[in-house]
């Protein structure tokens, strides 16, 4: 908080900075009982660790890209868009949707050849296409009215609207777990005791070109050079010919494409999905989004990456507290960065603004 | 800010009892009284058809469940209302307080290792496990709540509103995790059997009103218009506190957060004591929820305790009206029965009138969505609005207009201008 901003606060200092030693020493032992579990873990069982490692980081791509959504809506309109994990699981019911039509149409399981190649890649467009216009239209309907309300306003807004994409996921897919088709190999690769699934390797041929594709986008386009200025400061930009609302749209139809991928990329790999998918996993990922630091694109992807990497080992070495804690564990996570670090790993300090 | 709005009058005090204030208590006990005399006196004496109209649509269990809404819901108006600090995970309280209850009210006693009874009311068959009187164990889940809510609230301080609810968002997750891991296990020792739950919880000796007769005894499962009674004077406590609280220093103090944290410490408002009074008292109004709901099943399971408890008890505030005690109280109860009753019943009656097989409970996430975007779009201050809620969330509404009217002005003028050249 704007500590600063008030003379009060001034008065105090001696005690705000034995505080701060305080809180600095309880951040670095922290730090370093992590680091501490993370070395025992390691020389116990370093295959197994490396396992873990291996499907952590497949899901820290996929939280990743679902993080870099919520992240690209925070830094323009300061939203969190709670119905953004929703439209990711939306993403994964259109994806188990095309596919399996495709299996109808060509009358047999694809398998791993060309065609099947070809429904994934057409699947990945739709998926993206899908995504981003609900986000947009969300955008258009709800949000764009209630950009000058307060803060409160736009984020019971974005909570209603989770809870009608929720809808449509239930009426779309039920109320169970359902199986679902996938096009992608299965098996897995054994490399020195290490077992990594073939579905790594598309997950990160996916990943990493759409991340630098949109890296390319924010940077070097003129588009990119406009979402940056209305982030920094909506009027200045609009008074710069920047046309805000457009840009606005944007971003979230960005942000919703990233969901849609993430949301092929989930089904195809892992198979299943559910009508409250979303909420689980667009709470993960947007902890990730805080960790790296709020707004920084950068960060949604380390912040993926790392909470990925956490709850792969936490669920899979012998010293990890199991899938039933995750979400305590992530939770945690969220918790102490927001106590410690507000700002994120990557992302600056800012200032509240009177 | 000019002199008259900042000196404003304060109504001298009347001497004596002000009738206004007795306008609710009043209110609130005919209304109660009502409720009892015909659940308890009239009810089971009317003829089938009626009893089961009645019985199908208002069923007294149900008005119990939303009257431990409606408790916690004033909980969460008080720290959402009043002190405009977003809580997502206010579940974590009513978890607290429901496990409160089945700790110090049951044969559990941690897997029968502790066992003692003060004035409790066990089981004829129970031998082991803490037995508490049900005031004591009002007592200590206020205090385990107040103690949670400032635990929960102090490392939110600091931060900016949306990260304030992030981090209570976290802990409605964690709390209901550990209540639902918590056996041998997930924790090393059996601290709230995981998924099989405690119970049964003591029946408590309260007033029974079977058929028309009236004794005091413990109250069996189907006793519901004795707990009635007794929620209706937890929701009537808590309604009280709520409205003095308002009323007195520390309201006055949320309220000033709320509308601008800035101001409100330059003109001398604790912050940091203000801000983790309302954590404590908004908690221990959930944990009084969490106890009478706990009394309610007679049984404490952790699958209840999700994020959408946290988000309906938010609509209730939000569509009631944020920091209106009466609002509130509106909007729990109405989106509790909607809940419970009200749209099984809607659908039942219309797929039986139409011959049609639609389930409306699934169209629960539909409506319940639907409501709170319209109403944030179209009636942000909810149905019945505070005055000063309705002024403060249609603030940059005010703004925008009064920005372009100078344009207008200057546009008017120089066509007048032009006009008289000519």
């Amino acid at each position: 908080m704007a500590q600063s901003t008030t003379a009060a606060a001034r008065l105090p200092r001696t005690r705000l900075n034995l505080s701060a030693y305080g809180e600095r020493i309880a951040g670095f032992t922290i730090l370093a009982a992590v680091a501490a579990w993370l070395a025992i873990n390691f020389i116990d069982n370093p295959q197994q660790f490396m396992t873990a490692s291996v499907i952590g980081i497949s899901n820290g791509a996929l939280y990743a890209l679902i993080a870099l959504g919520y992240s690209l809506v925070y830094g323009i309109i300061e939203l969190i868009n709670f119905a953004h994990g929703d439209l990711f699981m939306l993403g994964t019911l259109l994806s188990a949707t095309v596919v399996a039509a495709a299996f109808n149409l060509f009358n047999e399981p694809v398998g791993m050849g060309a065609l099947g190649w070809l429904v994934f890649a057409g699947t990945l467009v739709l998926a993206a296409a899908f995504c981003a216009s609900i986000n947009v239209t969300i955008e258009f309907l709800a949000y764009r009215r209630l950009r000058h309300a307060p803060k409160l306003a736009p984020l019971i807004t974005a909570v209603g609207m989770s809870f009608i994409l929720q809808f449509i996921g239930l009426k779309w897919n039920g109320s169970g777990q359902k199986d679902q088709p996938s096009v992608l190999p299965q098996g897995s690769i054994d490399l020195g005791g290490v077992q990594i699934d073939t579905n790594f390797f598309v997950v990160l041929a996916v990943v990493i070109p759409v991340l630098v594709l949109m890296t390319w986008i924010v940077t070097k386009t003129r588009a990119g050079k406009a979402m940056r200025a209305t982030a920094q400061d909506p009027d200045a930009a609009r008074l710069m010919g920047v046309n805000v609302n457009r840009i606005i749209s944007f971003t979230f139809a960005m942000g919703g494409a990233l969901a849609g991928i993430a949301g092929l990329m989930y089904e195809q790999v892992v198979t299943t999905t559910r009508y409250d998918l979303g909420l689980q996993l667009g709470l993960i990922a947007f902890t990730a989004a805080v960790l790296g630091g709020i707004g920084s694109l950068p960060g949604a992807v380390l912040g993926g990456v790392l909470i990925g990497l956490i709850q792969g080992l936490n669920e899979g070495v012998k010293y990890g507290a199991g899938q039933r804690w995750t979400q305590s564990v992530v939770f945690s996570i969220l918790i102490l960065m927001l106590v410690f670090r507000p700002a994120g790993l990557l992302g600056k300090a800012t200032r509240e603004k009177v | 800010m000019s002199q008259p709005t900042i000196a404003v009058p304060t109504p001298k005090r009347p001497q004596g009892v002000d009738r206004t204030q007795l306008r609710w208590p009043l209110g609130f006990t005919v209304a109660a009284v009502v409720v009892v005399v015909f659940y308890g006196f009239i009810l089971p004496f009317l003829v089938p058809g009626v009893r089961g109209w009645v019985q199908d649509w208002l069923p007294i269990s149900e008005i119990n469940v939303a009257l431990i809404w409606a408790m916690s819901a004033l909980g969460l108006n008080i720290v959402v209302g009043y002190a405009g600090l977003l809580d997502l995970g206010y579940v974590a309280f009513w978890a607290l307080g429901g496990y409160t209850t089945a700790w110090l009210m049951s044969d559990f006693g941690f897997g029968g290792k502790v066992n003692f009874n003060i004035f409790g009311s066990p089981g004829a068959a129970s031998t082991t496990g803490i037995h508490l009187n049900l005031v004591l164990v009002f007592l200590a889940a206020a205090g385990v709540c107040a103690l949670f809510g400032v635990i929960i609230g102090a490392p939110t301080l600091r931060l900016r509103s949306d990260y304030l609810a992030l981090v209570t968002l976290g802990f409605g997750e964690i709390i209901p995790q550990i209540f639902r891991n918590g056996d041998e296990d997930g924790l090393g020792f059996n601290l709230t059997n995981a998924t099989l739950g405690i119970g049964p919880i003591d029946s408590m000796t309260f007033v029974r009103i079977n058929r028309g007769d009236v004794v005091v005894g413990k109250l069996n499962v189907f006793d519901h218009v004795g707990r009635f009674i007794l929620f209706s004077l937890l929701t009537a406590l808590i309604i009280f506190v709520s409205l003095r609280l308002r009323q007195g220093r520390l309201g006055r103090a949320w309220l000033a957060i709320r509308e601008d944290e800035l101001a409100a410490s330059a003109m001398g408002v604790p912050l940091m004591r203000a801000k983790l009074a309302a954590y404590a008292v908004g908690a221990i109004a959930g944990g009084i929820g969490g106890v009478a709901y706990a009394l309610h099943l007679g049984r404490m399971l952790p699958d209840p305790f999700t994020f959408a408890v946290s988000i309906t008890l938010l609509a209730m505030v939000v569509l009631g009206g944020m920091g209106n005690v009466w609002g509130v109280l509106l909007g729990a109860l109405m989106i509790s029965w909607f809940n419970s009753t009200g749209l099984p019943q809607i659908g039942d009656s219309f797929n039986s009138a139409f011959g049609t097989n639609v389930n409306f409970p699934s169209f629960n996430f539909l409506i319940f969505g639907g409501v709170l975007v319209l109403m944030m779009l179209f009636r942000r201050e909810g149905l019945l609005p505070e005055s000063r809620t309705r002024l403060v969330l249609h603030e940059g509404e005010a703004g925008d207009t009064q920005a372009e009217e100078p344009e207008q002005e200057l546009v008017d003028e120089t066509t007048v201008k032009s006009g008289d050249v000519k």
